[in-house]
């Protein structure tokens, strides 16, 4: 029942380097210290046990698998969904909860790299999610399809972008080199953030026809989410640019994460073996590769996008 | 059918139960902090580790192979490092020869690559040391006592509570999916449906545990309200844990903060 993508997403102890592992408790904790202030403040009493049962729910919601090709799975990881349904803040907690009882009690991710496995599925994944869904539902100006498309991008998004994050933290340890770790992981994870849109729109789909007052279509956004918009934004961006960049310049990497002691390594190191990912006919490496990356994003957008319309009329016609 | 299974605790009165879940805690993350803090290539320190959480495997009463077992489960993540063995820079320990090419496997990446394996592999045995010993709740005390914020505590143990009672709700969800859809029990046929159609299928599924799960939730939140609840999460104060008990978290330490210096000094 076990997929693959538990694996690449939840970074075990002993593959990040000490200093990797415990710099990123700091973002985490003081994202984590926000979130708290802002969901002690923001919602009553009502909220504990919603937020514990849905955490509870998430978790279960990951048995849900389905039947993709040759013996192999997709199951929810359901960061998008919960920052949909919770909002931002109330989402990080609940997603931390989740990632913490997986770390302590299934070893599903490891005790000190989960600062990093926080950043990457709580801080980034909802964040990312956040900022895209408010953007596309922004512009659908309230109609369903900014619902169904905003969820799916929101998604697809968050899931490469957190699996992006978890990539470069491999590679600043040194643990897998950057010119790999890089395109597998977002290659691997632009397969499973389809999936994960496509159970993340037909649950949005399920609660839209169920119980539409849960989506708080069109309600106020909590205080603060203008913050999360933007953060997210800066960090998708961020990691859209720095992911090819690093990948194209593994040594760059290296040297950077030597130098401010990620790395004890003993030379600097010469990548050789594997081909650099690119474009033909243009000269600097990254940025075809930033091409490369931007036309393969463009793309899979565009076939989300399809899927998402083709879900529309076939929902409209009676 | 319920799910259980999924509660990795084995009740014991071993020594390792018996201890404080705060100094279980504090030990397990100060030895995975050890593991990794070690440098690569430290084999003797590796050596002394595994000695010392297997000597905790072996009081715990949980049996030889128990964790050992389970750790291997862990594993599959080494993929990720698999690559230094190509790429990792210094001499070469050796050409594979695959057909035309040959692929030079670089000393360095291999010792790297093992000592990120063996470090993984030895911090995965102290987690799963640490949930076989240890009951959820008294992590939940534990995690108060180490002053993370009670209203994170609060949620976690809500979750706790009722992640047996929802995963059983995902159960039942597969197993109305399985009576209402066909399976021929071979192999070579394909899935029913399109890709797309089995995933929004498991979309809806998803969808209709997070309604059950919000259902179920405004019925606790009215049965809490019924027993008193205030939107103060209350709990019992926090057991002293026995001096003896403190004085072997300090030796602990203590013992793990020698072996790394030796190991940095000598091993490195």
């Amino acid at each position: 029942m076990l997929s693959m993508d538990q694996y690449a997403m939840h970074i075990p102890d002993g593959f990040l380097s000490a200093v990797v592992a415990i710099l990123f408790w700091i973002p985490s904790v003081t994202v984590l210290v926000v979130a708290l202030r802002r969901v002690s403040a923001d919602l009553g009493e009502r909220e504990v046990p919603m937020m514990g049962v849905l955490a509870a729910a998430i978790f279960a919601a990951q048995m849900l698998n389905f039947t993709v090709a040759g013996g192999t799975s997709g199951h929810l990881i359901g960061a998008a969904l919960a920052t949909i349904l919770l909002g931002p803040w109330a989402a990080i907690l609940v997603l931390t909860c989740v990632i913490g009882v997986q770390a302590l009690i299934f070893q599903d991710g490891g005790l000190l790299a989960m600062g990093a496995n926080l950043f990457n599925m709580a801080v980034v994944g909802v964040a990312v999610a956040y900022a895209i869904y408010r953007l596309v539902s922004r512009l659908a100006h309230g109609q369903k399809w900014g619902l169904f498309v905003g969820g799916f991008a929101a998604a697809w998004t968050s899931v490469v972008v957190a699996a992006l994050a978890a990539a470069l933290e491999l590679a600043l340890s040194g643990t897998s080199p950057a010119n790999v770790a890089i395109p597998a992981m977002g290659g691997i994870h632009m397969l499973i953030g389809i999936g994960e849109g496509l159970i993340t729109v037909g649950a949005l789909a399920f609660l839209y026809t169920a119980r539409r007052d849960l989506l708080k279509l069109g309600a106020p956004q909590p205080a603060g989410s203008r913050a999360i918009l933007v953060g997210g934004l800066l960090l998708a961006l961020a990691l859209a640019v720095l992911s090819p960049l690093a990948s194209t310049h593994p040594d760059g990497l290296m040297s950077v994460a030597e130098r401010y002691g990620f790395l004890s390594s003993e030379q600097p190191p010469l990548y050789t073996l594997i081909p650099h990912y690119a474009l033909p006919g243009i000269s600097n490496q990254a940025l075809s590769t930033i091409l490369a990356g931007m036309i393969g994003a463009l793309l899979v957008l565009i076939v989300a996008l399809a899927v998402a319309y083709s879900r529309r009329s076939r929902q409209t016609r009676p | 059918m319920h799910v259980h299974f999924l509660d990795p605790y084995r009740p014991r009165s071993s020594p390792i139960h018996t201890l404080d879940a705060r100094i279980k805690l504090i030990l397990a993350g100060a030895f995975i902090l050890t593991a990794a803090l070690a440098p690569n290539g430290a084999w003797p320190l590796y050596v002394l580790l595994f000695a010392l959480v297997y000597s905790a495997e072996l009081i715990s009463d949980l049996g030889p192979f128990y964790v050992l077992r389970r750790a291997v489960l862990a594993l599959p993540f080494v993929l990720a490092a698999l690559p230094l063995i190509f790429t990792a820079p210094g001499p070469r320990l050796y050409l594979l020869h695959l057909g035309a090419i040959s692929i030079p496997l670089s000393e360095a990446g291999v010792v790297r690559f093992l000592s990120v394996s063996l470090k993984s592999w030895l911090s995965v045995q102290a987690a799963i040391l640490l949930s076989a010993c240890t009951s959820f709740p008294d992590l939940l005390v534990a995690m108060r006592a180490l002053r993370v914020p009670r209203l994170l505590v609060a949620i976690i143990g809500l979750m706790w509570r009722y992640l047996f009672v929802l995963a059983d709700e995902a159960l039942r969800l597969l197993r109305a999916r399985e009576a209402r859809s066909g399976d021929s029990g071979d192999p070579r046929l394909k899935a029913g449906g399109t890709l797309t159609w089995r995933a929004r299928v498991a979309g809806g599924m998803a969808g209709s545990l997070f309604l059950r799960a919000f259902e179920r939730s405004d019925r606790i939140y009215a049965a809490m309200v019924a027993r008193g609840y205030d939107g103060e999460p209350r709990s019992l104060s926090v057991p002293q844990a026995p001096p003896v008990q403190w004085a072997l978290l300090a030796a602990a330490l203590l013992l793990l903060a020698a072996l790394l210096a030796l190991a940095l000094l000598f091993w490195a």
